[in-house]
C-alpha cells in the first residue's frame, strides 16, 4: 500500500476523531499539503451529517433557547457588530434579536467575500512574479539553445579544435541540455545520437543530432524518465532517425564531474 | 441567533441527547455549540455546505468530547463539511432520515455496528477491533465503506 493510500485509509478515522494521538498528527500535517485528501474529508464528513440524521429525539426545552439568549446578551459586544449603529426605533421594531441574526449572516458573508477577494489577488501576484521569472529564464537560455547564436570554442593556443561536447543534466527533472562543437559532418542516412549511461541498466537513448556547417549542434529537453543517475554520456552514429540499442563503436563518452 | 437557534437546535440537541444519553449534559452542549458560533461566525464557511450539515458534525464532535472527558480535538475553524443535503426544513430531514434509514438497514451488521460505535460512542478503531475482535484493518475499511454507502444514496 502507497503512503497516500494509507492516508486516505485513515481519512474516516480521522473525520470521526477516532484516530489515535500520533497518527492524527501526522494526518494533520499531510492534509496541509493534500488537497485531494482535503476534499475527501470534507465528503467524510458530510457523511457524518448524514448519520446524525437517524438521531430523531424530543426538541431542546423552552428554558435552552432563553438561556443561549441570556449567555449571548453577557457576551462582549464584537466590533463588528458594534459599528452598526441603527436608530432607536428600527431597534425597537425589529425587536434586537433579529437585527442580531441578521448581523451574523452578514458577517459570515462578508468574512467569505474578504477571503475571495484575498484569494484572487494573491493569484494574481503569483502569476505576475511567474510571467517575471519566466522572461529571466528566457534571457539565460537564449544564448545557450538559439539556433543563431554563436558558439565559439576555446582551445589552449596552437591547438587544432577537437570535437567537443557538453551535456547539462539535471537528474530529478530529468532535464537535459547538451552542445557539440566542431563535430565532424555525416553521410546524410547518418545521424549521432546521445545516450544517457546510468549506474545501472542499458543505455537511454537521449536525442539525434545532426551538426550545422560550423560543426556545432544541441539537444535540449529530449524526453528522458525523471530521476535516473547518469554515471555518463555517449554518442553514437546511427542511421537517419535514431536506434533504440547503441551501435558501436561510441565516437565520444564523458562521465559526469 | 435565535432564527438560526430555532431552525436547527433541535439537530444539535438531538444528536448531543442520543451520544450523551443525558438531557442535562446535551443542554451545555447544545448552549456550547451555538455561542461558539456566535463568538465565530467565520469559522462557518458559507460557500461550502449548509449550517444544518455543520452544526450537525460540530454538535456530535464536541457531544463525544464531552463523553470521552476529553479536550475538544479540533477547531471549529478546521471543520469544513461538504453539503449532501439540506437540513433547514424539518420535511427535508424526515425525507432524510427516512433514506438514512434504510441504507442503515440494509448494510451488514458488523458494518452498521463498527460506524455507529465509532459514531455515537466515540471509540477508536483500536478500541473497536478490541471489542469485536476483528483485525484493524477490517474495522478501518468497514467504516470507511459504511460512511461511503451512506454519500452513495445521496449522490444525484
Amino acid at each position: 500500500m502507497t503512503e497516500h493510500e494509507q492516508f486516505a485509509d485513515d481519512l474516516a478515522l480521522y473525520a470521526l476523531n477516532a484516530l489515535p494521538g500520533e497518527d492524527r498528527a501526522r494526518m494533520k500535517d499531510h492534509l496541509e499539503t493534500c488537497a485531494s485528501c482535503r476534499r475527501e474529508l470534507e465528503h467524510l464528513r458530510g457523511d457524518m451529517a448524514l448519520l446524525t440524521l437517524s438521531a430523531n429525539g424530543p426538541r431542546a426545552p423552552q428554558r435552552s433557547r432563553q438561556r443561549l439568549l441570556d449567555a449571548i446578551a453577557q457576551e462582549p459586544r464584537t466590533p463588528r457588530l458594534a459599528s452598526a449603529s441603527p436608530s432607536r426605533s428600527w431597534w425597537g421594531v425589529l425587536g434586537w434579536t433579529a437585527a442580531v441574526a441578521a448581523l451574523v449572516f452578514a458577517v459570515v458573508l462578508w468574512q467569505q467575500n474578504s477571503a475571495l477577494k484575498q484569494t484572487l489577488a494573491s493569484a494574481n501576484s503569483r502569476a505576475a512574479e511567474s510571467a517575471r521569472e519566466m522572461e529571466a529564464l528566457r534571457k539565460v537560455a537564449a544564448p545557450i539553445i538559439e539556433p543563431d547564436a554563436q558558439r565559439i570554442t576555446l582551445v589552449a593556443v596552437k591547438t587544432p579544435p577537437q570535437p567537443q561536447g557538453k551535456a547539462f543534466y539535471l537528474r530529478n527533472r530529468g532535464s537535459l541540455v547538451f552542445l557539440a562543437n566542431n563535430m565532424p559532418p555525416l553521410p546524410p542516412q547518418k545521424t549521432y545520437e546521445l545516450w544517457l549511461l546510468p549506474t545501472q541498466g542499458t543505455p537511454i537513448p537521449a536525442g539525434v543530432f545532426k551538426p550545422d556547417a560550423h560543426g556545432s549542434a544541441s539537444v535540449v529537453n529530449p524526453p528522458l524518465p525523471a530521476g535516473t543517475q547518469a554515471k555518463g554520456f555517449a554518442i553514437t552514429v546511427e542511421n537517419q532517425g535514431g536506434s533504440d540499442t547503441p551501435t558501436m563503436p561510441i565516437v565520444m563518452m564523458g562521465a559526469g564531474e | 441567533m435565535a432564527e438560526l437557534y430555532d431552525r436547527y437546535s433541535s439537530v444539535v440537541y438531538a444528536v448531543a441527547l442520543r451520544v450523551l444519553g443525558d438531557t442535562g449534559a446535551a443542554e451545555d452542549v447544545l448552549q456550547e455549540v451555538f455561542l461558539q458560533l456566535w463568538r465565530k461566525p467565520s469559522a462557518f464557511d458559507a460557500a461550502r455546505g449548509s449550517l444544518g450539515n455543520w452544526l450537525a458534525v460540530i454538535a456530535r464532535n464536541r457531544a463525544i468530547d464531552s463523553l470521552r472527558k476529553r479536550r475538544p480535538e479540533t477547531d471549529i475553524d478546521d471543520v469544513v463539511v461538504s453539503a449532501s443535503c439540506d437540513m433547514a426544513s424539518d420535511a427535508d430531514r424526515a425525507r432524510a432520515a427516512e433514506k438514512v434509514r434504510g441504507v442503515m438497514g440494509n448494510m451488514a451488521p458488523a458494518q452498521r455496528s463498527a460506524l455507529e460505535m465509532a459514531y455515537w460512542e466515540g471509540l477508536t478503531h483500536s478500541e473497536i477491533a478490541d471489542k469485536t475482535g476483528e483485525p484493524l484493518g477490517t474495522i478501518k475499511t468497514r467504516i470507511r465503506a459504511g460512511l461511503i454507502a451512506l454519500r452513495k444514496a445521496f449522490q444525484v
